[in-house]
């Protein structure tokens, strides 16, 4: 790759986390949320693109690891007291990890549509003992918490308001970016994309193809967990609606429409979809779902390399 | 006790044979054409609807049953026509999601036509019969026979029918077929279609067992995925025999848990097959 491409994806980077940082000094109450939503969908939009775009996994059971992280937070905040933070983070990802390695042990045996509907029945095992184990998880009503002060150690603590909580968001969205961009340009990450594009003659090249696929689900899920630990700082709650697959078809969506295997063209899809149901919610309220469904559904015939791909093939015209 | 346990495998084999003629249409789809239909549960769904509509309006039953299946056989067709035919020969995995798109847009105007309050269907007769200490209806009997006789029909029809020859031929090997003049693309709207009608069917079958809501299409597509996945992908007799196993399952396990978390032992049966024969339990080892 020449310098110059570089240097001008590194301008259009600084350009839009400029944006990002002052979107929410700009902005009215409701559209700062909005960003920081955005944010924090797009992380599990990227976190599930490592398996999809990179791997040429569908993983329909995003969701247990984004849901795991939610509770785990909620666990970590609610046990124990005062409420840390960086606690709840590491809860989060040590859920989310524990239960990436469960599934990603099982359902890497498969390949295909046999991994995609492993992984959404392996959700849906978590969504039940969610949903049952009221004693717990608090059932249908799920968990309620206070949201913890943002502090370092030893240095200071502040309570979180949106203005901050929507920085904090985007330093750990930004940051995973940049390591899981690290990560898929790595020769870990070229591996990933050989076995894409064709198993069979990775595996005979002599790469353990099983255990790169594991460590590629656990490292999936480790960051959506983190989306979850995200999502619920936001929310100050933890309910089941979030471990339901439905979730995780929504971030198969975002991946579909904002193209797949680019990282970014995930993020560019989760926003898309969440303006799409914005501006449909007003005309169909709850039925959003009918005309987003349709725009999804064309797009998969018409547009499989996404927007981002779409676009690029214009510009490239 | 063991009286319990004889009223249970009556329940999990008449389940089993609703979740068989689900099964079997998705299996069916899948066989022929690659394509995992996610939008099936959502196609069970709404011949349930129609078949309500219908019974609302002219108090028949079997009409029901049989306008259901029809209408939802055409629905099958359009959908197939319009979003599936253009995907041939692309890679397997865009039939989940374009079929995923269409399951949402099912459901939702589901909701949005219905409502979402439950409805029910009248069952078509009351009688009982006594079962040890319980009165038994004799509708679920004959929902397992019916079921029976469509899955038997359908074997016919594939053994020995023209059109169920040529299904065959397409199955076995696509390009082939097409070269012995068979039509390909018309073969594939009627097998979609067929699986969409017997997926109707079950839903107006099963609908007064529990009453028809909106996101019924949810749990049976769960199961008829674990049920084709344990069965051995694509392989008809395996579906079935896999529908009746888990169902047995389910229904013993409904003794000692609540019938929510016995959807956890047909996944762990699902786990295990994984990880002793992920061909599927019920199909002769590949060689």
């Amino acid at each position: 790759m020449s310098a110059r491409p570089a240097a001008g994806y590194w301008a259009g980077f600084v350009i839009i986390l400029a944006l990002l940082i002052a979107a929410p000094l700009a902005l009215p109450e409701f559209w700062r949320r909005f960003v920081t939503e955005i944010l924090i969908w797009g992380l599990l939009a990227m976190s599930s693109d490592i398996l999809i775009g990179y791997t040429g996994m569908v993983s329909f059971g995003h969701s247990a690891f984004f849901g795991l992280g939610m509770y785990s937070t909620a666990a970590a905040l609610l046990t124990v007291s005062p409420p840390n933070l960086w606690l709840a983070l590491l809860y989060g990802l040590v859920g989310a990890a524990a239960v990436a390695v469960f599934v990603a042990y099982f359902a890497t045996r498969l390949r295909d549509i046999y991994f995609s509907i492993t992984t959404l029945v392996f959700s849906q095992i978590f969504y039940v003992i969610i949903f049952t184990w009221t004693a717990v998880t608090g059932g249908e009503n799920g968990l309620t918490f206070r949201r913890p002060d943002l502090s370092i150690p030893g240095l200071f603590s502040v309570p979180f308001t949106s203005d901050t909580l929507h920085w904090f968001v985007l330093a750990v969205v930004t940051l995973s970016y940049l390591v899981l961009r690290r990560i898929t340009r790595s020769p870990f990450g070229m591996v990933l994309q050989a076995i894409r594009e064709n198993e069979p003659r990775t595996r005979a090249i002599g790469y353990p193809v099983e255990r790169y696929k594991i460590v590629a689900v656990m490292l999936s899920g480790l960051f959506a967990g983190l989306a979850g630990v995200l999502y619920a700082l936001q929310n100050k709650f933890a309910a089941p609606d979030f471990v339901f697959f439905l979730i995780s078809g929504e971030v198969v969506i975002f991946n579909v429409m904002g193209g797949m295997g680019t990282l970014v063209g995930p993020v560019a899809g989760a926003a898309f979809f969440l303006l799409l149901r914005e501006g449909f919610s007003r005309f169909f309220t709850e039925y959003y779902l009918i005309p987003v469904g349709l725009i999804f559904t064309a797009m998969v015939i018409f547009m499989p390399q996404g927007l981002l791909g779409f676009l690029k093939r214009r510009l490239n015209q | 006790m063991l009286e319990q346990l004889l009223i249970q495998t009556i329940n999990g084999i008449v389940t089993g044979m609703i979740l068989a003629l689900v099964a079997s249409g998705l299996t069916l789809i899948f066989g022929i054409m690659d394509v995992v239909n996610f939008a099936h549960g959502e196609l069970f769904m709404l011949g349930a609807y129609v078949g309500t509509t219908v019974l609302v309006a002219t108090g028949n039953f079997w009409l029901a049953l049989l306008v259901a299946s029809v209408t939802i056989a055409l629905v099958g067709a359009v959908i197939q026509i319009t979003t599936l035919r253009p995907l041939l020969g692309r890679d397997p995995l865009t039939t989940i999601l374009a079929t995923f798109g269409i399951s949402l847009v099912l459901q939702n105007y589901a909701l949005w036509q219905y409502g979402p309050v439950a409805r029910k269907i009248q069952e078509p007769f009351t009688g009982h019969f006594r079962l040890f200490y319980l009165e038994y209806p004799y509708y679920r009997i004959v929902i397992a026979l019916l079921s029976a006789a469509i899955i038997g029909a359908l074997y016919l029809f594939l053994k020995h029918g023209t059109y169920g020859i040529w299904i065959r031929a397409t199955t076995q090997d696509r390009v082939m077929a097409a070269a012995m003049g068979i039509p390909v693309p018309l073969v594939h709207t009627v097998v979609f279609a067929i699986g969409a009608g017997m997926a109707a069917a079950s839903g107006v079958l099963f609908g007064p067992l529990v009453g028809v809501n909106h996101a019924m299409g949810l749990d049976w597509i769960l199961k008829a995925f674990i049920v084709v996945v344990v069965g051995g992908m694509g392989n008809l007799g395996g579906s079935i025999l896999a529908s009746i196993f888990i169902s047995l399952l389910e229904a013993y396990a409904a003794l000692w848990i609540s019938p929510a978390q016995a959807v956890i032992v047909s996944s762990v049966v699902l786990i295990l097959t994984l990880l002793i024969r992920p061909t599927g339990l019920f199909v002769p080892t590949p060689k």
